[in-house]
């Protein structure tokens, strides 16, 4: 009797672990309708390393900026309502920890090109509420502007000012006859950013602004210790913006 | 007991019954005029992603799915039922076959009554004006 009510239980466990089990072991024999793009390019942490030295013009930076908003559809809107995916600003605003009464006149007087900076542990992604806002496994700190429902909590959470609010609607501000087909536009009410060129990446090409950047930028992967991006960070003096607020940035900057 | 009125109250509530039960008698008589709108198909193209039935029932389940499988997973690639493979995109797959909105899409929605925000974003095939 105690016998058999063991072999029930045993039974009825295995048969509980069995149907929890299921839909993940069809899910992996081939039955799963999905997959990732054939030519997509892949890392364990995308990085991206910008040579200062090579990119600190305003209108080298701009040039940038208008590629990435060109083919992302982000409209132009002047003013404190502004919407800005890649952009520039002086020494003292970009690295206001790093400041030093006697730094070097030429660093102190360049431009520096600024993106969201797909933070290792992002302020934003924690304070969303919706999940919006999420970290890919690759690092990447990707938007769902599906979900999106403009509270902001982003906004205050980002130390970097990298995302934009969508005041107005997007489409009042942009050239109709120059859209890219091939991506969305936002509405009115979301927030957005820079999104690492996701949509590029799936296909197998590098993002937009490191294509245009002529070698002034290197995108790769952080984990790979033979990666360019590794190979550059080894051999140059690199930093990144606000080390104390903790985000761990995964853009650097070569000085 | 003799009933005051005993005509005007049971004409009333005759009047009363049949004004409640005209929007269903009317109703009926309309929807027997209904007819499926005539949407334009591809000119090119004979088969959907999924069969005709799947797509007019779940289509909205389907573009729900893909929109996640796309951005959360990153997998951007759908295999059909038959083995057949599409990128999962509603403006650079769907869009491409079904060129224009107007046509297809809005001939059941309007029909339908439902209005989904698909447009505020995707851009139409059309383009925008
Ligand atoms: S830079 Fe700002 S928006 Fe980008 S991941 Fe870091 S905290 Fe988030
Ligand atoms: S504005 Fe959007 S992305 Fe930002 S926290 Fe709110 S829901 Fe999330
Ligand atoms: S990585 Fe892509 S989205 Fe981000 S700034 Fe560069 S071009 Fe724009």
């Amino acid at each position: 009797m105690k016998n058999d009510r063991r072999t029930f239980i045993k039974l009825a466990g295995i048969a509980a672990a069995g149907i929890a089990v299921a839909p993940k072991a069809m899910a992996s024999s081939g039955q799963s309708p999905v997959k990732v793009n054939a030519n997509a390019v892949h890392a364990k942490h995308w990085a991206m390393v910008i040579d200062t030295t090579k990119l600190h013009t305003e209108e080298k930076i701009a040039k940038l900026a208008e590629v990435c908003h060109a083919i992302h559809n982000v409209p132009n809107v002047e003013g404190n309502k502004e919407v800005k995916w890649l952009w520039s600003d002086a020494y003292a605003h970009t690295f206001p920890e790093q400041e030093n009464p006697h730094l070097s006149e030429e660093v102190h007087q360049r431009t520096f090109p600024l993106l969201c900076n797909h933070c290792e542990n992002p302020p934003c992604v924690r304070v969303c509420p919706t999940k919006a806002t999420y970290q890919r496994p690759d690092g990447i700190v990707a938007m769902d502007y599906h979900r999106c429902i403009g509270c902001r909590y982003c906004m205050a959470g980002c130390p970097y000012g990298s995302r934009s609010f969508n005041w107005g609607e997007p489409r009042k501000n942009l050239d109709l006859e120059k859209l890219n087909p091939e991506f969305p536009t936002r509405m009115r009410g979301v927030v957005e950013k820079c999104n690492f060129c996701v949509e590029r990446l799936a296909i197998g090409k590098q993002p937009a602004c490191v294509e245009a950047s002529e070698g002034a930028i290197v995108f790769g992967d952080l984990r790979d210790p033979d990666s360019e991006v590794r190979q550059v960070l080894r051999e140059r003096f690199t930093i990144r913006r606000k080390p104390t607020a903790g985000t761990e940035p995964s853009v650097y900057y070569i000085i | 007991m003799k009933m005051h009125y005993g005509f005007p109250i049971i004409a009333g509530l005759l009047i009363f019954i049949a004004l409640l039960c005209a929007p269903f008698a009317m109703g009926t008589a309309v929807t027997k005029e209904y007819k499926q709108p005539e949407l334009k198909l591809p000119a090119g193209e004979k088969e959907c992603i999924e069969s005709k039935e799947f797509m007019r029932e779940k289509h909205m389940q389907l573009l729900n799915d893909w929109r996640d499988w796309a951005l959360r997973d990153g997998k951007r690639t759908y295999t059909n039922h038959k083995g057949k493979e599409f990128t999962i995109s509603l403006q650079n797959t769907c869009m491409k076959c079904h060129t224009n909105k107007a046509e297809f899409c809005d001939k059941c929605h309007d029909d339908a009554g439902v209005s989904p925000y698909c447009w505020d974003c995707h851009i139409q095939p059309e383009g925008l004006k």
